[in-house]
C-alpha cells in the first residue's frame, strides 16, 4: 500500500514553527536540519512577519550532531537567540534531526527557564506527524510551558473566551478569519483572547488563558486537542463549532449558539445579529439579479479540494445562500479517523433537502485523476491550491485558490469567514469569473 | 587526484572534496591567497539562524526535466519546496513558449513507524505507484535526514526497481545534515544524473552543454557564430538530450557554484572538455573567457573578431555609465561564484564595493584549475574588497554590516535577504536571472537595473520609516563578526 502524495498541501509537524510565528513577538528556536525552515516557508509562509523566514534561528543539525548529540549546540543557540533576537518568547522546536537522535530539549529549555528565560519547546520532529496536529501540540506546550507560570491574577472572568479557530499560515487567510471571528464575538458581548496575528495583544492575552470563561473551537477538528487539555488543566469548558462559519446563515447560527452556550443577554445577540444580517443580504439582495440574469455562463457546480474546516463552511455557503452545488468533495488534512464519522455526517445534511459524500484524500495527484474522469458537462468552480491552476484550465473551471500552496495569491488581511468574509468571498469567486470573458 | 567517483553511490562532500567552508571575515585577498595556500579553515558560529539544505540543492536541478519524475524520500515537510520550483518551471515554460505542465513531484511520505521498521518498502511502494502514474522516462529518488539516520538502503532499491521497470531509477543522495554547504546537492543531482542517465559517447558532436539554472538564452547567437549549437543543462533537457552530453564539445559554466562537479565529471569521465577560466563577467573577464572558449572550440580568430566587436559596442557606453555612478557604494550578498561576478560586474561600472556577505566559499573547484577562481580574478582585475564575509544566509550578520557600510545599494541574489536592506532605507535589488551580466552586453543590462533601482528610493525611505527590527539593539552594537570563531562555547556552525 503506498501512501504516496503528489502536490504536498500541509507541512510536516515542524510546520508548526508557523503557528509560533503568528504569536507577536514570539519566536521559533528550531533544532533541526539545515533546510527546514526554508522548505516550510515556502509552503505556508507567505511574507516573513516579524521574525520568522530568514530570522529564525536554527541549529542547522550537521553529521556530528547526528552523531553526538546536539544538545550542547542548542543550549549556545538559545543562549545566541536571548541576546540577538528581540522577543518575548522562545519556542524550541525539534525536526527529524534531533527527534530521531533523542536528543533531550526539555532539560535544555528548563534550564533556560530556570534562569528567568522565556523559553519552552516542543517535539515536532517531521516524520511524527503533520502540521495540522502539531499546533495542538506547540500552543499546548506554550500554555504548560509558560503560560502557566506566568498567568494572569484574579480567577475566571466573565465574558472572557478564547478562540481556536485555525491553523495559522496553514490557512493563509488566518489573520482576515480570526479578525473577522473576534469582531463578531464582541459584537455578542465577549472579550475574545484571539492570541494570533494582528488583533491578538500577544503574550499579555496568553497570559489570560487560564482566566476565560469558556474556550471556544470554530473548527472542524483541529484545536480540539487545546480545548480538551484547557478543560482538564483549568476546567475550562468549551463550545466547538464544527467548520469555518461563512457567510448570514452560518455566522449568525455561530453567534447564536456561541451565545446559547454562554448565557448571553439574547436582545443583545439579536440586535447585533440583525444589523450585520441587514448589511450582509442588501448586499446579496443587490446582486441577485447579477446572479440570475448574466446569460453567458456562471458556475453552477464547485468542487472542493480543501482542509475540512473550508470544505464544510464553504460548501453550507455556496448552497444556501449563492445557489452553487456540489460536485466532489475532497477533504485533503488527513483527517484522524475519530473525526471523520462527523465531517461525512455534516455534509450528508447539507441542507434540508441536500446530502453528499465526501472522500478524504491527501495525494494530489489522485484528487485530479478522479475530476477529470467526471463528466464537466457544465461550468465548475474549483475551490482548491496553486496546485489546481492546469485542471482548473483544462475543465475550463474557475479557481478560486483557499488552500496552500497559495503561489497565485498575495494574502494580506483578506478573510472568508464571517459576514464581511461572506461578501469577500462573493466579490472573489465573480471576479475571476468575469476576468474570463474578452 | 580526481574529485569524480562513479562508482559510490554518494558524492563526497564540499567540505571534504573540495575544503569549502561558510565562515570567514576578512579581506577578499587574504581569501584567496589562504585558498590557493591551502591553509583555508572554516570558522564556526556560536549562533546561526537557519540556511538552505542540499535536498533543496538537488531537486532544483532534478525538477525540470519534463520527462522525469522526483520522490522525495521523506517526512512531507521535506518537498514544501516543491510548489516554489515548479512554479518557477512553469515561468521557464512560458519564457521557451512552451505548453503549460506542472512537474512530477512526490512524496513518499515517510512517518514514524519507517523510522523505525525502516522505509525501503514504503519507497519501493512509491516507485511502483510513480511509475504506474506518470509512465516517466526516469525516476530521481532523493533522500532526507530521516531516510538517512534511519540507514534505508535506497541504493538497492533503486537498483531492484531499475531492473523491474526498464527504466533508469536513480538515488541521489542529499541528506540535509550530510554537508553545511547546501550547494553540495547540486552535486548530489549532477552525481545522479552522471552515474545514471549519461550515457557514454558514441559519437562527438557540436554541441556545447552550458550548465545552468534556467536563465535566457545568452549563448545562442554567439555559439551560432561559432558554428555550434548550445544545450542548456539540466533543466528543460530531457532524459533522452541528457543521456548524450557525454557527446559534446564542450561544457561552458555559468556559475561553477552551481555546476564544478558536472563540469568535472563529463570532462574525466567521457573527455568532454570544460571551459575553465573563471565565467565571462566584465570586460577583462570577458576577455579572457572568450578566448578561452575560443582555443577549446578551436576559433581563435572569430573570437578575437567577436572580442573587438564587443569593446566597440560596450566601451564607449561603459564610460556613460562609469560617469554615472562614480562616488557610488554597493554591498553583495550571494552564492559563491555568482557573488564574486557580480562583484567584478559593480567594479566594472564604477561602484566601491564595500563589503559583501558570500554564502559559502570554494577553495578550488573540481577542475583544480586557480584560473577558474573568480574572486582572484576580481582582486587581479580591480583590486581588494574590504568586509569580506564567507556566511551562509546569516541575516543577522549581514543587517549588523549593513548598518555599518551603509551602501547606495543593496543587491542580493538570493531570497529572504532584500528585506534587510530595503527595511534600512537602501535600494535593494534582487535579480534572478544569473545570465543577465554575463559578458559585455550584460554589463550594460546590468547598469541600466541597477539605475532604476538607484532612481526608486521612495519606496525604501517609506518602508524603514515604518519596519520593526527583531534584532536587539545590544546586537546591532556588537561586531558584526562577534559569534564567529574566536570564544565560543561549542562548535556551532
Amino acid at each position: 500500500m503506498s501512501k504516496v502524495i503528489e502536490q504536498p498541501r500541509y507541512s510536516c509537524a515542524l510546520g508548526a514553527q508557523q503557528t509560533v510565528v503568528a504569536i507577536k513577538r514570539a519566536v521559533p528556536v528550531l533544532h533541526s536540519g539545515p533546510g527546514c525552515c526554508n522548505k516550510i516557508t515556502s509552503l505556508i509562509g507567505q511574507g516573513e512577519s516579524y521574525a520568522g523566514g530568514s530570522t529564525i534561528p536554527c541549529t542547522n543539525s550537521n553529521e556530528r550532531d547526528v552523531v553526538f548529540g546536539g544538545v550542547e549546540k542548542l543550549r549556545s543557540v538559545v543562549n545566541g537567540a536571548l541576546q540577538v533576537v528581540d522577543a518575548d518568547l522562545y519556542v524550541i522546536l525539534t525536526g527529524c534531526t534531533a527527534s530521531i537522535v533523542g536528543d533531550d530539549i526539555d532539560s535544555v529549555a528548563q534550564e533556560f527557564r530556570d534562569a528567568g528565560k522565556p523559553v519552552v519547546c516542543a517535539e515536532t520532529g517531521g516524520f511524527k506527524t503533520n502540521n495540522y496536529r502539531s499546533h495542538e501540540v506547540v500552543v499546548n506546550s506554550v500554555i504548560d510551558q509558560y503560560v502557566d507560570a506566568h498567568r494572569a491574577e484574579g480567577g475566571v472572568q466573565k465574558r472572557l473566551v478564547n478562540v481556536f479557530a485555525t491553523v495559522p499560515y496553514q490557512d493563509p487567510y488566518w489573520n482576515g478569519n480570526l479578525a473577522e471571528i473576534k469582531r463578531v464575538l464582541e459584537g455578542i458581548g465577549l472579550k475574545v483572547n484571539i492570541l494570533f496575528g494582528q488583533e491578538s495583544e500577544g503574550l499579555p492575552e496568553w497570559k489570560t488563558i487560564p482566566n476565560a470563561e469558556f474556550n471556544i473551537v470554530a473548527s472542524s477538528w483541529v484545536g480540539l486537542g487545546i480545548a480538551k487539555h484547557l478543560k482538564q488543566k483549568y476546567g475550562t469548558p468549551y463550545f466547538h463549532f464544527p467548520y469555518l462559519p461563512v457567510g448570514g446563515v452560518e455566522t449568525s447560527r455561530f453567534l447564536r449558539q456561541t451565545a446559547e452556550f454562554a448565557g448571553l443577554d439574547k436582545n443583545r445577540v439579536e440586535a447585533f445579529i440583525d444589523s450585520e444580517e441587514k448589511k450582509f443580504y442588501s448586499f446579496l439582495e443587490r446582486m441577485a439579479d447579477f446572479l440570475l440574469e448574466f446569460r453567458y455562463g456562471l458556475p453552477r457546480r464547485f468542487y472542493s479540494i480543501l482542509d475540512a474546516s473550508y470544505a464544510i463552511g464553504f460548501a453550507k455557503y455556496l448552497v444556501n445562500e449563492l445557489g452553487v452545488v456540489p460536485a466532489r468533495q475532497f477533504i485533503v488534512d488527513d483527517t484522524p479517523e475519530e473525526f471523520r464519522g462527523e465531517i461525512r455526517g455534516e455534509f450528508a445534511h447539507l441542507t434540508e433537502r441536500r446530502s453528499v459524500s465526501v472522500e478524504f484524500e491527501t495525494d494530489g495527484g489522485i484528487i485530479q485523476q478522479r475530476i477529470r474522469q467526471d463528466e464537466n458537462k457544465t461550468r465548475a468552480l474549483i475551490l482548491g491550491s496553486g496546485w489546481d491552476r492546469d485542471l482548473a484550465k483544462d475543465l475550463n473551471a474557475d479557481l478560486l485558490i483557499l488552500g496552500v500552496p497559495v503561489e497565485y495569491r498575495l494574502i494580506l488581511n483578506c478573510g472568508y469567514a464571517g459576514y464581511r468574509g461572506g461578501l469577500r468571498v462573493i466579490e472573489d469567486i465573480y471576479d475571476r469569473v468575469l476576468d474570463t470573458y474578452r | 587526484m580526481s574529485s569524480v567517483n562513479l562508482k559510490s553511490p554518494e558524492v563526497v562532500i564540499r567540505e571534504i572534496r573540495l575544503g569549502s567552508i561558510t565562515g570567514f571575515q576578512g579581506n577578499a585577498e587574504n581569501l584567496v591567497k589562504k585558498s590557493h595556500s591551502g591553509t583555508l579553515e572554516d570558522a564556526p558560529r556560536s549562533f546561526s539562524q537557519c540556511t538552505g539544505c542540499s535536498s533543496g540543492q538537488a531537486f532544483c536541478q532534478l525538477c525540470m526535466i519534463p520527462d522525469a519524475a522526483v520522490i522525495n524520500h521523506a517526512p512531507i515537510g521535506c518537498m514544501g519546496d516543491a510548489n516554489g520550483f515548479n512554479f518557477v518551471y512553469r515561468v521557464g515554460q512560458m519564457e521557451r513558449r512552451l505548453p503549460a505542465s506542472s512537474g512530477r513531484y512526490f512524496s513518499s511520505n515517510i512517518g514514524e513507524s519507517d523510522t523505525i521498521f525502516g522505509g525501503t518498502e514504503t519507497l519501493r511502494n512509491a516507485i511502483q505507484t510513480v511509475f504506474e502514474r506518470v509512465y516517466p522516462h526516469a525516476i530521481f529518488v532523493t533522500t532526507s535526514c530521516a531516510s538517512g539516520i534511519t540507514g534505508d538502503d535506497v541504493e538497492s532499491v533503486t537498483n531492484e526497481m531499475t531492473e523491474k521497470l526498464k527504466i533508469p531509477v536513480v538515488a541521489c543522495f542529499c541528506e540535509g545534515f550530510k554537508s553545511k554547504i547546501w550547494t553540495t546537492g547540486f552535486d548530489s543531482a549532477y552525481h545522479a544524473i552522471v552515474r545514471g542517465i549519461v550515457k557514454p559517447p558514441k559519437q562527438k558532436t557540436n554541441r556545447v552543454n552550458i550548465i545552468n539554472f534556467w536563465g535566457s538564452h545568452i549563448f545562442d547567437s554567439l555559439l551560432h557564430r561559432l558554428g555550434y549549437e548550445p544545450q542548456y543543462v539540466v533543466a528543460f533537457s530531457t532524459i533522452g538530450e541528457l543521456e548524450h552530453i557525454s557527446e559534446a564539445a564542450a561544457s561552458i559554466q555559468v556559475c561553477q557554484t552551481l555546476g564544478t562537479y558536472l563540469g568535472a565529471a563529463l570532462e574525466q569521465v567521457y573527455g568532454v572538455p570544460e571551459i575553465k577560466t573563471s565565467p565571462g563577467y566584465g570586460i577583462a573577464g570577458t576577455d579572457e573567457w572568450l578566448r578561452e572558449l575560443g582555443t577549446v572550440l578551436d576559433r581563435r580568430d572569430e573570437v578575437e573578431k567577436i572580442i573587438a566587436e564587443g569593446h566597440e559596442r560596450v566601451l564607449p557606453e561603459l564610460v556613460k555609465w562609469r560617469e554615472r555612478f562614480k562616488g557610488k557604494t554597493a554591498f553583495v550578498t550571494a552564492g559563491a561564484a555568482h557573488g564574486h561576478a557580480l562583484i567584478a560586474v559593480l567594479r566594472e561600472l564604477g561602484f566601491e564595493v564595500k563589503g559583501a556577505a558570500i554564502f559559502h566559499h570554494d577553495p578550488v573547484y573540481d577542475n583544480g584549475c586557480a584560473q577558474a577562481d573568480m574572486l582572484a580574478r576580481d582582486v587581479k582585475d580591480y583590486g581588494d574588497i574590504q568586509n569580506f564575509n564567507v556566511c551562509n544566509k546569516q541575516a543577522f550578520e549581514l543587517v549588523n554590516l549593513l548598518r555599518r557600510t551603509k551602501p547606495d545599494i543593496f543587491i542580493a541574489r538570493h531570497g529572504g535577504m532584500t528585506v534587510w536592506g530595503a527595511k534600512l532605507g537602501i535600494p535593494t535589488l534582487l535579480i534572478g536571472d544569473e545570465q543577465l551580466s554575463f559578458g559585455y552586453d550584460g554589463i550594460l543590462r546590468y547598469a541600466e537595473r541597477i539605475a532604476e533601482t538607484l532612481d526608486n528610493t521612495e519606496f525604501v525611505t517609506n518602508l524603514a520609516k515604518h519596519s520593526t527590527m527583531p534584532y536587539t539593539k545590544w546586537w546591532l552594537e556588537q561586531d558584526p563578526y562577534a559569534f564567529l570563531g574566536g570564544d565560543m562555547i561549542v562548535e556551532s556552525y
